[in-house]
């Protein structure tokens, strides 16, 4: 049966053309602009380290100034030298690391070479393990090279690439600024996104090419990048180690909820223990959010890609209805067939069946041509100047999503017509004709 | 006409008139604050700048040599001095942030000490004494700073000073904080210790970066600090057809006073402004082809429908054409029922458009949706009813009565 009503399907489709492509492309333009806007939502809401951003969480204290206080406001978003190094110092989590984005300039051996500069991250030992950061060659430097402001470099493949042109290059001295740097490791491919760690930067793109100690990094008093928020006064000046200026992001790794209440507990006994020698004003205001709650909370993806996925999702159930219309029309005005069927034996279900398989048709049909216009859409919007475009990528969760979208906008507008069609009695329809 | 009929007639066809009518409210409630989106868009991409955009041009450059070698104020003045006599180079200035720059520094001020919130919170702009003819602003009261307000960096930096005593204010900053009072000769505060006099006010200067909103894009100030080489930007006005060799040459002379740094960027300032808004631009063009594949869809589901009825009623067209019924009559039947059944869509979809705001305003922190949209989205609504109806209207009306005679 199913491939007689294919067949009549097919005919009954070539016999208004035009009508059949207006289905299928208002099918089809609903469908491809909901997979792009859908498949780009995606990619920026994503999870930057699936296997530990439940353990990963991101300290916050308030030691900003009594004055401009609002209740229930959000802590300060970053943390101060003091307190971080405080945090830092105290180990009480499974793994801790303080970090500033900054920049530098490359001076490479080799005189083909202009000087260039680079992104680079200051940061902590733990760092590297903490984040699961993976090594090409070597590995990250150890706490003691953090007490001993070693000169020593971490540094991205594609630095690699351009200066040690890819070798094994631990062991070798790279000029940062006017120092001689070691490389200690070479990084795999590595670029979680979003930028989760620091989303002072752009967000989804501008990766680092060189980690350092935050130790060295502050006593050569490298360029730092990023946003400062400085409260009262900054007593002599000297921004960077003052306790009332927030510009340093420190992480904390814990690996079970247990650890989480007891982190918690210390961070309001730390705040505290800072009250009473002066500092913190405000009353206790800790929070320890996740890599995915904190995210969420800096409401990382942008609104406008929130907004697009609405308006297409809008625009689907125009282009939905539009064929709904259309498609009832069409199969009402084949009473006559109907009910010639219906008379000569055939049982409602099966006049259902036959229209439903005509919906389905087209819904098909509307799919392919979503697909393409989809990738299409992915194509335009990488060509875009957003940070995130080059990411805008179809993935095979997407392909099932565009699938499911087919099925579902097919049934819809296939549904309510068919039932109309069955609905048809013989003898009225037969008598009036 | 008579429109008993008509909705007699729709009531045969319920479904299929639901349908036309929620898809037209559906488009009516989407479009309106699709419309309202675009200008709202397009308002923020052509915010004033206050300076001259046309005539400027930035350099940002970064040292090699370790910090604290020379004197940063020194090399500053050095750098400006060589850009200044570039061929072409009407004024020349070393400023912390350019607008629609990628950096911004930003203050809260009070008007009194004691204060425990601030007032507002703005941009600030660090000026030498090149700083308004350099950016072109312009001053609407009061005056420039005068030679010995001048505060150094570096000292600022280091904590040494005193807050500025003088300060330049935005006209929008004025009566943010002044009110309708005169600004000049008043008092604000950066800290808790000095006051610093508004001695000047000009028309527009815009702060680096601002988020979706516009209220809080003028509100900047002009401090008298001489920046240092480190944390200034170069900033150079020039004739517009003389800027992309001004900044090769710009490059060229920094490298022979200093060969020890690179160019981090250089470019026109027009051409900043034009990246900063492009995500605006791309979002408006998006956009207006949602509303237009709307109006499209929508359009072309009318013509549809209407042709099917137009079909399925050829005999009854026939019929009162051979009962006597007119062209015109036949064309304004089909019309009607488009009206009619728009109508309820626009009804619908006004109440939807509403709706929509609603959730829009707490989602993005938009204004509530103008009430004249909600006219404009009927209007162009009907109009598309009836543009999309006409043809098949006039092939009803061509029927000719004999139909009536024959079967189908």
């Amino acid at each position: 049966m199913f491939r007689y009503y294919a067949w009549l399907a097919a005919r009954s489709l070539r016999k208004n053309p035009a009508l059949t492509a207006l289905m299928v492309l208002a099918i089809g333009l609903g469908i491809g602009a909901s997979i792009t806007t859908l498949t780009v939502l995606r990619v920026l809401s994503g999870d930057p380290i699936p296997a530990k951003s439940a353990q990963l969480f991101y300290p916050q204290v308030d030691p900003r100034s009594i004055n401009d206080y609002h209740p229930g406001e959000a802590p300060a978003e970053q943390v101060t030298y003091p307190d971080g190094m405080n945090l830092l110092k105290a180990k009480r989590a499974d793994r801790q690391a303080l970090m500033t984005g900054g920049g530098a300039v490359v001076l490479p051996d080799s005189a083909a070479i202009d000087p260039f500069s680079v992104d680079a991250r200051y940061t902590t030992a733990d760092f590297f393990a903490m984040f699961d950061v993976p090594f090409q060659y070597g590995g990250g430097w150890k706490a003691t090279d953090d007490d001993a402001h070693a000169r020593d470099v971490v540094i991205s493949k594609s630095l690699n690439q351009k200066v040690f042109s890819g070798g094994n290059s631990v062991g070798k001295t790279l000029r940062i600024q006017s120092t001689d740097f070691r490389v200690v490791g070479v990084l795999d491919n590595w670029r979680p996104t979003p930028h989760f760690y620091d989303l002072n930067s752009a967000r989804y793109s501008d990766y680092e090419e060189i980690f350092l100690p935050l130790s060295t990094a502050m006593e050569l008093e490298f360029g730092r990048n990023g946003s400062m928020d400085c409260w009262d006064n900054t007593a002599d000046g000297d921004q960077v180690h003052s306790p009332n200026c927030s510009w340093l992001q420190f992480w904390v790794e814990l690996d079970s909820p247990d650890k989480v209440k007891a982190y918690k507990a210390f961070l309001n006994n730390y705040s505290d223990e800072q009250r009473s020698q002066g500092r913190f004003p405000r009353p206790n205001n800790v929070r320890l959010p996740n890599v995915m709650q904190w995210l969420d909370d800096q409401k990382v993806v942008p609104s406008d890609v929130r907004l697009q996925v609405w308006l297409s999702f809008g625009f689907l159930a125009v282009c939905l209805v539009n064929t709904i219309g259309l498609m009832l029309a069409k199969f009402l005005r084949r009473n006559g067939e109907i009910a010639v069927r219906r008379a000569i034996g055939a049982p409602r279900r099966e006049i259902f069946a036959q229209f439903l398989v005509e919906a389905g048709a087209v819904g098909v049909a509307g799919a392919v041509i979503g697909l393409l216009l989809a990738l299409l859409g992915l194509w335009g919007v990488r060509q875009q100047a957003a940070d995130y475009a080059s990411l805008a990528h179809i993935d095979p969760t997407m392909l099932l999503m565009t699938l499911l979208l087919a099925v579902i906008t097919a049934l819809l507008s296939g549904l309510l017509p068919a039932w109309r069609a069955c609905q048809v009695t013989p003898a009225l329809q037969l008598k009036s004709d | 006409m008579d429109i008993a009929p008509i909705l007699a007639a729709l009531k045969r066809q319920k479904t299929a008139a639901a349908l036309i009518a929620i898809e037209i409210a559906l488009s009516c409630a989407i479009i309106c604050n699709v419309l309202f989106l675009i200008t709202h868009r397009l308002e923020r991409s052509h915010v004033p700048s206050g300076v001259a955009e046309d005539e400027l041009v930035y350099i940002r450059t970064a040292g090699i040599g370790a910090s604290g070698e020379d004197d940063p104020m020194v090399r500053a003045k050095e750098d400006l001095g060589a850009l200044s006599s570039l061929p072409g180079v009407k004024s020349a200035t070393i400023v912390n942030q350019i607008p629609f720059g990628h950096s911004s520094w930003n203050t809260g001020v009070k008007l009194a000490p004691d204060q425990q919130h601030t007032s507002a919170n703005v941009g600030a702009y660090y000026a030498d004494e090149h700083l308004l003819d350099t950016f072109g602003l312009k001053l609407i009261a009061g005056r420039g700073f005068l030679p010995d307000e001048f505060l150094n960096f570096e000292d600022v930096l280091k904590g040494k000073v005193d807050p500025p005593s003088a300060v330049i204010i935005t006209k929008t900053m004025a009566t943010r904080l002044f009110g309708n009072e005169d600004a000049i000769g008043k008092s604000i505060y950066l800290d808790d210790t000095k006051p610093t006099r508004v001695v000047g006010i000009v028309e527009h200067l815009v702060r680096p970066n601002f988020g979706s909103d516009l209220i809080d894009a003028d509100t900047s100030m002009l401090l008298p600090v001489r920046l240092s080489l480190g944390y200034g930007q170069f900033v150079l006005r020039t004739d517009p057809a003389n800027r992309d060799a001004l900044i090769a040459a710009a490059k060229k002379k920094l490298k022979s006073v200093s060969p020890n740094r690179i160019v981090l960027s250089a470019d026109k300032l027009s051409d900043t402004r034009s990246k900063y808004f492009k995500q605006d631009r791309v979002m408006a063009g998006l956009l207006i082809a949602v509303v237009v594949s709307l109006l499209i869809v929508t359009a072309l589901g009318i013509v549809g429908l209407a042709s099917f009825w137009v079909q399925r009623r050829r005999r009854q067209i026939g019929i009162r054409r051979a009962l006597g019924a007119t062209r015109a009559q036949i064309l304004h039947y089909f019309q009607t029922e488009n009206f009619l059944i728009v109508t309820v869509g626009i009804a619908l979809g006004m109440l939807g458009a509403y709706a929509i705001s609603g959730w829009l305003m707490q989602q993005y922190e938009l204004p509530r949706l103008p009430f004249f949209y909600l006219p404009i989205g009927a209007l162009a609504l009907w109009a598309l009813g009836q543009l999309a109806v006409l043809a098949p209207a006039l092939r009803a009306a061509s029927v000719p009565p004999a139909t009536a005679t024959r079967t189908v």
